[in-house]
């Protein structure tokens, strides 16, 4: 899983990318060294892979995102270190992009040469529960805007269904039946299933390919 | 499958005035609102809708005047700065007794302050939206599934009462996901036979106009508006008591502050401290009969806000300062923890409770 060079996530907005990138390259980071979790995501100024900065230092994760990101200057920025992604064939990276084909603009910027390399996947996040994405022909919608911004394809699904914190074993399952069916639909393979990391236990065995996610602590 | 969907609370606002039956959106984006205005703007095109985006804040703000004229749902949404703007609007629709609905997912300020949460535009809201003597409904809604429903209420009490519903939220409520059921119950649209609709000849021109120049005739008009406003003080106020039977302390707190406070009362309750919560939903008519029950048996009234003080004058006002009322705050974008509304609880407790 994730054992490409470079792994991008993509999806609609809200769709779970920055997470679950995050825990890529956290996962990443046990077995392997120079890894770079590349934040191109400059459409949402909240829920940023910077707001997990400290926490990836001590990984030794590179984190490469706006220089700007949560300050006062915080403009749709990029900085020229994400040529490292496509340029240091060192680097094993994971790019978190952002929302819809909005997000997926900038990763046009830098598409051809990835495509060029050729050792890439491009994940699709979806959710059944985002209510813009609930079938597979609404997810199709997304996913065809997407592919055409960033001018690169898809190579697989992840489908991180769920309801948040509320979300149930039963929740998961019950979302098979869509991620099978955009699957079919697009030709793209599931990759994985991500539940947050309390339902794992109870799932595993049962889902293919599961994935845990250690969610951002919450106050409220 | 589960008949909930996980939503932002923005995109909860948007969806619940779509189902109410607004098909005309005017905006213009800002931080943290703008998820409202792009799923207005992926929405209302597939269902015959008019999603538009203004040149400005002011020009929005128009537009909706103009449907409004016509006796049509309508609404915009900001964020702070952007509803400062929309002033001279909203007081141009309530001197032409226009229903709208106008959202504002509060940021830090003043001026142009920052993108992060804040409840500092509790004045603005509930005593000053623009020029002249008027009053617009305001609620807070704390959570996504509030941001819905208080949407169609909001539409509802618009309608109803002739004049503006604000949604008064913060960024947090704005940008957090939660599971929401869009199954809302919505009631038939009501008659409105002032709108300008078309005379075909039939009947005489309505005109709506928020001008006279005759004084006694402006007077009049706000004397009849002020009559309504009484009436819905005493007939739609909304708010929800927590824990508050045995209270011995009381927590005041709207929107996030209010889930904030939930989470400290439920420890200070661990440690054997009897705190209650009330929670209003009208900012706008005020909820001051709980206040004022609540001066007669609790010690102290704790403010949590995330404002440097602006709701703890309503509740001074409405406990009829029989009690002291305390501020915990956080401003600029910040949150108080569960942990510092918790250690005001516990000074309070020192207090000595009744």
């Amino acid at each position: 899983m994730f054992d490409k060079r470079i792994t991008l996530f993509c999806g609609h907005y809200g769709s779970g990318k920055t997470n679950i990138a995050v825990n890529a390259a956290l996962k990443l980071s046990e077995e392997y060294k120079n890894i770079a979790l590349a934040d191109l995501d400059i459409v949402n100024p909240y829920f940023r892979t910077k707001d997990s900065s400290s926490m990836l230092s001590e990984k030794g994760i590179r984190l490469i995102c706006s220089e700007y990101a949560n300050s006062n200057v915080d403009i749709p920025a990029l900085p020229a270190e994400i040529y490292a992604i496509t340029d240091d064939k060192n680097l094993k990276s994971v790019v978190d992009i952002g929302g819809d084909d909005r997000g997926a603009y900038v990763l046009g910027r830098i598409s051809e040469k990835i495509v060029s390399e050729n050792d890439y996947d491009m994940l699709m996040v979806i959710n059944s529960y985002r209510p813009l994405t609930r079938d597979a022909q609404s997810t199709m919608e997304v996913l065809n805007e997407i592919e055409t911004a960033a001018k690169i394809k898809f190579t697989g699904l992840i489908n991180n269904s769920n309801l948040g914190e509320e979300t149930t074993p039963e929740d998961v399952l019950a979302s098979l039946e869509y991620a099978q069916s955009v699957s079919k639909a697009t030709g793209l393979p599931i990759v994985a299933t991500t539940v947050k990391e309390e339902l794992y236990e109870a799932l595993l065995g049962k889902i293919e390919n599961l994935f845990p996610l250690k969610l951002q602590e919450k106050i409220m | 499958m589960a008949d909930k969907v996980l939503m932002k609370g923005n995109e909860a606002i948007a969806e619940a005035a779509i189902v109410a039956g607004c098909r005309h959106y005017f905006g213009y984006p800002i931080t943290p609102q703008t998820e409202i205005a792009a799923y207005m703007a992926k929405r209302m095109p597939k269902i015959g809708g008019t999603f538009l985006q203004a040149e400005s804040e002011i020009a929005a703000i128009n537009m909706v005047y103009g449907v409004a004229s016509t006796g049509k749902r309508v609404m915009t949404s900001s964020s702070s700065p952007g509803i400062s703007l929309k002033g001279e609007g909203l007081s141009y629709l309530a001197g032409a007794d226009l229903p709208s609905l106008v959202v504002n997912v509060q940021r830090g300020g003043p001026g142009l302050g920052g993108i992060q949460p804040s409840q500092s535009d509790y004045f603005q809201a509930t005593k000053a939206g623009g020029h002249g003597d008027f009053r617009m409904i305001v609620l807070a809604p704390a959570s996504v599934q509030e941001m819905a429903d208080l949407t169609v209420k909001g539409f509802e009490l618009a309608d109803k009462y002739r004049m503006t519903s604000m949604i008064l939220a913060d960024g947090t409520m704005g940008q957090m996901m939660e599971p929401v059921s869009l199954d809302l119950a919505v009631n038939p649209p009501i008659e409105k036979p002032w709108a300008t609709t078309g005379t075909k000849m039939e009947r005489e021109h309505n005109i709506v106009n928020s001008l006279f120049l005759v004084p006694e005739e402006l007077e009049k008009s706000n004397f009849e508006r002020y009559d309504r406003y009484k009436y819905i003080e005493e007939n739609e106020c909304m708010w929800e008591e927590y824990l508050m039977d045995d209270a011995e302390i009381c927590i005041a707190a709207f929107g996030i502050a209010a889930r904030v406070s939930k989470n400290a009362i439920n420890e200070a309750r661990k440690q054997g401290i009897k705190v209650g919560l009330i929670r209003p939903i009208t900012l706008w008519p005020f909820p001051n009969a709980p206040f004022k029950k609540a001066a007669d048996k609790v010690s102290q009234i704790i403010s949590v806000e995330l404002s440097m003080g602006q709701m703890i004058d309503d509740v001074r006002l409405a406990s009829e300062c029989k009690v002291p009322v305390t501020l915990s705050n956080r401003a600029g974008g910040m949150i108080p923890s569960p942990e510092q509304v918790l250690d005001a609880i516990k000074e309070a407790a020192k207090g000595g409770a009744k």
